[in-house]
């Protein structure tokens, strides 16, 4: 039984999907992709996943989303006004759609559980302690897999010639 | 009524495939970045439909999954992103089909 | 003391030793008195087996195997008989006599001992020629003689007259050694062995004889006539018979005991020996055909030529040993003619005495030239009667003897037989008239050459030698009398010794009118040329320089009888120029052939480098570089994937997965 609510977010986040992959302005397009995390973090919510939709939205809209923005604001004067694809939009519509077609294929046919319960959600401290009991390790891996990304960002990020190693040093 | 788990995860497909399509036509490098993000989030939708109505009704396997997956999400649009601002410093394009230093 | 002829080869070996130990020890004692020491024992061991042959005639032999191979067999063996004896006496008496000159003779000459160590071997190939009872150990010993003969020729073979005369004296003998050596190779063929005699089996007896009689190679003519002739030619060679006689005089550039020895009475008489030890191969004639057969004619026309055209050039001569040596080629023809009108007592006693007398005119003409220190043309020289009285006396007393002054001297007897044969010869009188032509100008020459040297002004400063040589020449001198006697129709002992067979040795047997009138014949022919050289010389002997009265009377004859008649240069021109055409055609062709055989050679090479080439550039290049260009059009044609767009990539990525997840999941459902 699906509400109807799911069909209006489902809607949305597929339509601001198709906007985000089609419009010619970045800017645009990083909108429609903020609106369409939006819609991904309602359907979290109304599949009982609370601490998710906020973690997605926190981190998706907060953070990626403003990042992508950034980029596309520092990356501003390569744009030309005309734009040709990469390639031709035949095949690569073509691709999207067979791998779309196997997908749903796949999923129609294969036998999906039917749950009747509704569960509830673990609360806050139930996934805290499952984090730091079942899944530690990858909780630590994670941080140091963020603490990467950070540093390797940064370094990346720095202006080139701070970045170049003294050769006096290396001698 | 259809099965609510297929509708969201055909709703997951389709994302999916949108984003893929993006990342294999989208000339430009930001807007590439955008479709994996794009798939990523289809692929979180598919795991916490699963977690609600799949088999094992008590655990939090899946959100935990989900939580790792926008961790690692956002450390990699992170690197990403800057590495696309570096190649923009470089080059002084974004346009993906300029990088083709590799062509054989 | 029993001689067997088992133990005749020590003859020839003494001398051999003697030669070697020259050869070893370098001193000049050593050679000559090794060399006088075996010629002395030679002479001893000759003596007995003489004496042998005179107590027990007929023919001795000892023969052995050499080598036998498969079921033929080559022997060897040494002969005995009075032919052998008689020869043996002469060579090593008059051998050792020469020796002893040689020592005086040689005294001064820096290669004494080598000279010796030559003279030895000599001695030894011609006492080896003698006692040979197989033709090939003849015909061994014949080739050393040779070889002493080429070495000895060419002593002093820094003088290039002498080195061309011994090369002369040894390739025109060789001619003559070719024809001998097939002669005895058809011998061993037809006869099956070369000994001489072997008891019955050997190839001069009966049973050989005949078989060979019977078969008749082309024209007729008898196996054996053949074989007879071609062994001829080589006796012709050696003997200096027209026309081998070229070497002869040329070969008066050696020494004169050289001279004397080997060109006098020695190797030249080899000749002369070899027709009368295969004499039964020359008489063999058919039954009921002629009365001579053909080799016989065939020697006595070559000989009675011989004896004519040397005596008429030495008349012309002016070198004292040259004259001497026309002489001797002219006696040697007298021999053959002997040989081949009388048979072998005839030419064999002419041999014998001819060879006394020679050597002691060629060693009186040597202490003439010693004494007179090294003269030896007759128009400087003269007078010499007073200053060398010893050397005239005993040169006088050959001279005798070779001109044939009848009743004292052996060579009257000797030439006599010659005269008394061909006049009896059935066949042509020719051969008479030329040997009494012959017998006048021997007397002719030989009287100028007295009359040059010894009468006359005196032009040269000469010196009378020491006893060395003055005693040599007695004692020859003495020889040539006394040997005369043994061959005397009075007394006609050689010739029974020789042919026991055909003359008896009653007192007088030989004796007929016949023979008495050719005696006053003779003596008139010999006496009367003596007087008429004598008034026809002196006069011009008389003079300070003296110019021979022929050449004024007949200067054209005279020139041409200078010159030799003119047969050197004809062979010149015609055999040896030849023969250098033809060497100079074969070493262009030669030349040209290699030099074509190079160049071919190169062009090949170069035209295997170029195709190589070729093949390198259009082939293997060629290949090489399609193959790499195909390579690297395949690689573009292949790199057509790598667009290196990522996104073209993602693509195919994507493609990929479907396929696979296609496979996955309704692959596993078919099955």
């Amino acid at each position: 039984m699906t509400s109807p609510v799911f069909y209006i977010l489902a809607c949305v986040t597929l339509v601001s999907a198709i906007c985000a992959m089609t419009l010619r302005s970045l800017i645009h397009c990083a909108l429609c992709l903020a609106v369409s995390f939006l819609g991904f973090a309602a359907l979290f919510l109304q599949m009982d996943a609370m601490f998710i939709a906020f973690a997605q939205v926190l981190v998706y809209i907060g953070a990626v989303a403003v990042l992508i923005v950034f980029a596309i604001l520092l990356t501003r004067n390569a744009e030309t006004s005309t734009e040709k694809r990469t390639q031709s939009l035949g095949a690569g519509l073509l691709v999207g759609a067979v791998l779309a077609g196997i997908l749903i294929l796949t999923i129609v046919q294969s036998p999906l559980p039917v749950s009747a319960t509704k569960r509830a959600e673990p609360s806050v401290a139930q996934l805290g302690t499952a984090l730091l009991t079942g899944y530690v390790v990858p909780l630590e891996f994670v941080g140091l897999l963020l603490t990467i990304a950070l540093l390797g960002a940064v370094l990346l990020a720095l202006p080139e010639k701070s970045t170049a190693i003294p050769v006096e040093a290396a001698e | 009524m259809t099965n609510p788990l297929q509708n969201y995860l055909l709703l997951s497909a389709i994302i999916f495939a949108i984003g893929f399509c993006g990342v294999i036509l989208r000339r430009n490098a930001i807007v590439v970045l955008m479709g994996v993000e794009l798939m990523l989030n289809a692929c979180n939708l598919n795991f916490v439909a699963f977690w609600k109505y799949g088999s094992h009704p008590e655990s939090a396997h899946g959100l935990v999954f989900v939580l790792f997956t926008i961790a690692i999400a956002a450390a990699e649009s992170a690197v990403g992103l800057a590495m696309v601002i570096m190649v923009y410093r470089h080059f002084k394009t974004t346009r993906l089909d300029a990088l083709k230093n590799l062509r054989g | 003391m029993n001689l067997g002829a088992e133990y005749l080869w020590l003859i020839p070996v003494l001398p051999l030793l003697a030669s070697l130990i020259s050869l070893l020890i370098p001193s000049r004692a050593a050679a000559s008195f090794s060399a006088i020491g075996a010629m002395l024992l030679s002479l001893l061991l000759s003596l007995v087996a003489f004496a042998e042959t005179v107590s027990h005639p007929g023919h001795h032999v000892f023969n052995f195997s050499w080598l036998t191979f498969g079921a033929s067999r080559l022997s060897f063996g040494f002969l005995l008989d009075p032919l052998t004896g008689c020869m043996l006496v002469m060579v090593t008496f008059v051998g050792l006599l020469i020796f002893i000159y040689s020592t005086g003779y040689m005294a001064a000459d820096p290669n004494y001992a080598k000279f010796f160590c030559f003279m030895s071997l000599f001695a030894a190939g011609m006492l080896g020629v003698i006692v040979a009872n197989s033709l090939l150990l003849l015909f061994i010993a014949w080739e050393i003689v040779g070889l002493a003969s080429y070495l000895l020729i060419g002593f002093w073979f820094f003088k290039p007259s002498a080195a061309l005369a011994a090369r002369k004296a040894f390739i025109t003998t060789r001619i003559g050694d070719v024809a001998f050596f097939i002669g005895v190779i058809w011998l061993q063929s037809c006869a099956g062995t070369l000994l001489f005699y072997d008891n019955g089996r050997g190839c001069l007896e009966p049973a050989a004889t005949s078989k060979m009689l019977a078969d008749l190679t082309f024209v007729g003519l008898p196996v054996i006539s053949a074989i007879a002739l071609l062994i001829f030619c080589g006796a012709a060679g050696k003997s200096g018979q027209v026309p081998f006689h070229v070497w002869l005089p040329d070969a008066m550039e050696g020494p004169t005991p050289v001279s004397a020895l080997i060109h006098a009475a020695t190797m030249v008489a080899a000749g002369v020996f070899l027709v009368a030890r295969v004499y039964p191969l020359m008489e063999a004639t058919p039954a009921g055909s002629a009365p001579q057969s053909i080799p016989l004619i065939v020697i006595t026309w070559v000989g009675a030529i011989t004896a004519l055209f040397a005596a008429l050039i030495a008349v012309a001569q002016n070198d004292i040993k040259r004259i001497l040596a026309y002489s001797t080629v002219s006696q040697l023809g007298y021999m053959m003619m002997g040989l081949g009108v009388g048979g072998i007592f005839v030419g064999i006693f002419h041999l014998i005495t001819h060879a006394f007398f020679k050597a002691l005119l060629f060693l009186g003409a040597g202490s003439v030239i010693h004494g007179a220190h090294e003269e030896q043309d007759i128009t400087r020289l003269g007078g010499l009667k007073k200053t060398m009285p010893v050397t005239f006396f005993a040169y006088a007393v050959g001279m005798m003897a070779l001109s044939g002054v009848p009743l004292l001297f052996s060579g009257f007897w000797s030439k006599d037989e010659i005269l008394h044969s061909a006049l009896n010869w059935p066949v042509s009188k020719l051969p008479f008239i030329l040997g009494l032509l012959g017998a006048f100008l021997t007397a002719f020459y030989m009287t100028r050459q007295v009359v040059y040297v010894f009468y006359g002004v005196e032009r040269s400063k000469a010196h009378e030698n020491k006893s060395v040589f003055t005693v040599p020449l007695m004692i020859l001198a003495g020889c040539s009398i006394l040997l005369g006697f043994i061959g005397t129709p009075f007394w006609p002992w050689f010739a029974h010794y020789l042919e026991p067979t055909t003359s008896n040795t009653e007192f007088a047997s030989g004796f007929s009118w016949e023979w008495i009138a050719l005696a006053c014949l003779s003596a008139v022919v010999v006496l009367g040329s003596i007087l008429i050289a004598w008034n026809f010389y002196l006069p011009s002997a008389r003079e300070e320089i003296i110019r021979d009265p022929l050449q004024r009377k007949a200067p054209g004859l005279f020139t041409a009888l200078a010159h030799r008649l003119y047969i050197d240069e004809l062979y010149e021109g015609s055999i040896i120029e030849w023969t250098r055409q033809a060497a100079r055609v074969i070493a262009r062709c030669e030349e040209t052939l290699f030099d074509a055989i190079g160049r071919i050679t190169a062009l090949i090479t170069l035209g295997f480098g170029w195709a190589s080439r070729l093949f390198d550039r259009f082939v293997i290049d060629f290949g090489f570089d399609q193959t790499c260009r195909g390579l690297v059009k395949g690689a573009e044609a292949g790199t057509w994937t790598q667009s290196g767009t990522i996104q073209v990539y993602l693509r195919n990525i994507a493609v990929t997965l479907a396929i696979l997840i296609v496979l996955l999941a309704w692959g596993c459902k078919g099955t």
